[in-house]
């Protein structure tokens, strides 16, 4: 056991998977000298050389596209994309080409490439540096999406990501990356699964999902429900696709009421495919329609007002008293 | 390099120097309109000091089996446009007219190379020996491929345009690495190189442009190969470039050839050079294949609409077929016979493929729920296990009435 913050977690897990296996090796812009604009990749290169820890040039569906073909002859790239708004040249090669290419050979190929992303806000940044794209990536078929929110599971997601046969995204929640936690690096624990959920808090009144950036938060709106005699479950969903319904599932059965927060704009989001498949569920089991707490309907907003549209322990406790007052 | 020293014959001036507007200032811009050709529209052979020797060095077998080649790939474009026309396809995309560009091509690789094609490639697919018949299977709408990559080292099609182009250059730079890996565990290593191919109207794709910055980054093993068949669906190659486009690489730091793509002998030899190249590790190579459809784009496609018979006329005098099976008799280097043999493989070819497309069944759902990953997921689980459920009522509802 040893108290690292996130970055370094993944640090770790990389400099393992690449020590491990020289077929593995990182692409993405900066990553080399400067070691990633967060520091991710810090002494990777110097440590295993430039073959293997590439500075890509400034093109992202260049870094997803060719890690494709990297793939194809037998090779695990783990991409670095600089930013979340930034995956978007890139989307075509990940949503078109590399998700698909495992169905299209009728299994014949696989493409074990990891895209590693910074995202959401809190970080008061400018445009396209604080986004949560997620969901826009859950919609495709052949993609697994995995977000760690603690240093444990930063390090064995890194790990298991890279180790996946299927292409797997994993969305680093950047506002974190300095959160410190104990990390065994020895053992998984119960973090074997990458795509379970865990229910780290316990409670029997309702049921709170959370996942990446906004577990923290998740977890202190409990406490303070806590003193107006609310006892709250909460749900760290861990993997965004596959979901982990069944822990989500029996959480509400034994609680009865269901909240999902996420950074991301609720329209169209994790959220409303949470609440649509409890309520077909777990149905009887509800007191309570399923409440959302996330974004809104906008461009991620400026600096100046992201604390507005950022979920947090007030918005959560109101959502509560919603589903307190059915 | 042998680029821009002679002048062509049956390509006039005015054709070959696209885009008149670039060239007022002579001293800014590249020389226009050059381009590599050794077997001309009459079928008579042209000498180049640089790619000259490559054909010295084909035997008559390998000239005879270019012919053949053309030749038989022409003859099942035909089939597969009558099975599309009869039904049994959803869509063909015929390759009349670029028989050369893409036998000359494929005969210049070896098996270790490995193959990106678009969608048009099927005489790069014979080339590469692939059973015909699975070309159709994506047409047939059986599957969204057809066949495994890695048995023949030849891509499935890809129909987002240029995405494979990346893909190719990635592979490039696993055979760098494993190159590099080999030498250093005192192994001989494999000199494999890749090719892209891919259109002109594709050549305006994004995702070109990176791949020739990432192929020439790293000196990539990789030889982009661009058929310029003069039009993407309806669109000329004038509205996607104003320069050739083997010009274009230039602007990366590779050599870009412009080769006469209806001559077999020229493709063959430039592509052998380029190949060579990249197998050294002198790094990348743009071919621009300078060449024609014949044919409409797809069956769906109507080119009445937006381009006259004068111009296909112009171009069927340039038929690549023709110009070699001149050339072969000139030479004394195939008979009657010889042509009739040809004829009747490439009749056997499209029996075959015929019984084979009528053959083919579409994969069960399980099949298609079976591959989306390669790790168990709980979503498609889910999903099937209902479908399952939801199809086995039908059975039930039939056999309860029945009895
Ligand atoms: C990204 C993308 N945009 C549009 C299309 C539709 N489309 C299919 S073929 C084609 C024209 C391609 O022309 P070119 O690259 O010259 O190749 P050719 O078909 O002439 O061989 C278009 C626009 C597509 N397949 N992919």
């Amino acid at each position: 056991m040893t108290t690292m913050t996130i970055a370094k977690a993944i640090n770790e897990g990389l400099r393992e998977a690449l020590g491990q296996d020289e077929k593995t090796l990182l692409m993405g812009e900066d990553i080399g000298a400067l070691g990633g604009v967060y520091r991710v990749t810090d002494g990777l290169q110097q440590e295993f050389g430039e073959d293997r820890v590439v500075d890509s040039p400034l093109a992202e569906a260049g870094i997803i596209g060719t890690s494709i073909g990297l793939a194809m002859r037998g090779y695990r790239p783990v991409c670095e994309i600089q930013f979340d708004g930034f995956v978007f040249p890139g989307f075509n090669q990940i949503t078109t080409q590399l998700s698909k290419y495992h169905a299209r050979t009728s299994g014949a190929v696989t493409l074990p490439v990891t895209i590693r992303i910074p995202y959401g806000g809190g970080i008061g940044s400018i445009e396209h540096h604080s986004e949560s794209p997620e969901a826009l990536f859950a919609h495709t078929a052949g993609l697994r999406i995995i977000t760690p929110s603690n240093p444990h599971d930063a390090y064995w997601m890194t790990r298991q990501a890279i180790e996946c046969e299927d292409p797997v995204i994993v969305f680093e929640p950047k506002k974190r990356y300095w959160l410190k936690g104990e990390v065994n690096t020895e053992d998984p624990g119960t973090s074997a699964d990458p795509f379970s959920a865990h229910v780290v808090r316990q409670g029997s009144d309702a049921t709170l999902v959370a996942y990446g950036p906004l577990v923290p938060v998740a977890l202190a709106a409990a406490a303070a429900a806590e003193e107006d005699g609310r006892s709250i479950e909460v749900i760290d969903l861990r993997s965004i696709s596959p979901i982990d319904f069944d822990t989500v599932e029996a959480s509400v059965r034994k609680t009865g009421r269901l909240l999902v927060t996420h950074e991301a704009p609720t329209f169209g989001g994790i959220g409303g495919e949470i609440a649509s498949r409890i309520s077909e569920r777990a149905f009887l089991s509800l007191e309570a329609p399923v409440i959302r707490v996330g974004g809104f309907h906008m461009p991620y907003p400026v600096a100046k007002v992201e604390e507005h549209y950022l979920p947090d322990i007030d918005r959560i406790l109101e959502a509560l008293d919603r589903a307190f007052s059915y | 390099m042998g680029v821009g020293q002679l002048p062509t014959t049956e390509f006039n001036d005015e054709e070959l120097d696209d885009h008149p507007e670039t060239h007022q200032d002579p001293a800014s811009q590249p020389a226009g309109g050059d381009m590599i050709q050794l077997l001309d529209a009459q079928g008579n052979r042209r000498e180049d000091p640089v790619f000259g020797p490559y054909v010295e060095s084909l035997d008559p077998e390998a000239l005879r089996a270019f012919y053949r080649d053309m030749a038989v790939v022409r003859r099942f474009d035909q089939e597969a446009t009558a099975l599309q026309r009869q039904g049994q396809l959803a869509l063909w995309v015929p390759l009349t007219g670029q028989e050369a560009a893409q036998i000359g091509s494929g005969h210049a690789l070896r098996p270790e190379d490995f193959v990106f094609p678009s969608y048009r490639e099927h005489g790069v697919a014979l080339s590469r020996g692939l059973d015909m018949s699975d070309l159709l299977r994506l047409f047939r709408g059986v599957t969204h491929g057809g066949w495994d990559p890695r048995e023949k080292n030849f891509n499935i099609y890809t129909l987002v345009l240029a995405a494979q182009v990346l893909h190719a250059v990635g592979y490039a730079m696993g055979i760098q690495r494993d190159q590099a890996s080999a030498q250093a565990k005192g192994q001989a290593a494999e000199d494999a190189a890749v090719v892209a191919y891919y259109g002109d109207g594709a050549s305006s794709e994004g995702d070109v442009h990176e791949a020739m910055v990432f192929a020439s980054s790293y000196k990539a093993p990789v030889v982009f190969f661009c058929q310029n068949n003069h039009w993407a669906i309806s669109v000329p190659s004038k509205v996607q470039t104003k320069v050739p486009l083997a010009h274009r690489a230039q602007g990366y730091g590779f050599p870009g050839v412009r080769v006469d793509g209806n001559d077999i002998l020229a493709v063959h030899a430039v592509t052998q050079w380029a190949l060579d190249r990249a197998r050294k590790g002198e790094g990348p190579v743009l071919i621009e294949a300078f060449t024609y459809r014949l044919g409409a784009h797809t069956t769906a496609d109507d080119p009445t609409k937006y381009r006259t018979s004068s111009e296909e006329d112009q171009w069927r005098a340039k038929d690549p077929l023709t110009r070699l099976e001149t050339y072969l008799r000139a030479e004394g280097l195939a008979d009657d016979a010889f042509f009739e043999d040809v004829r009747r493989q490439g009749q056997e070819l499209a029996d075959s493929v015929r019984q084979a497309v009528l053959s083919m069944e579409g994969p069960s759902m399980e099949e298609a729920f079976a591959h989306v990953y390669s790790q168990a997921h709980p979503l498609v689980q889910e999903e099937l296990q209902w479908y399952r459920e939801y199809e086995a009522g039908f059975e039930n509802a039939e056999g309860a009435g029945e009895g």
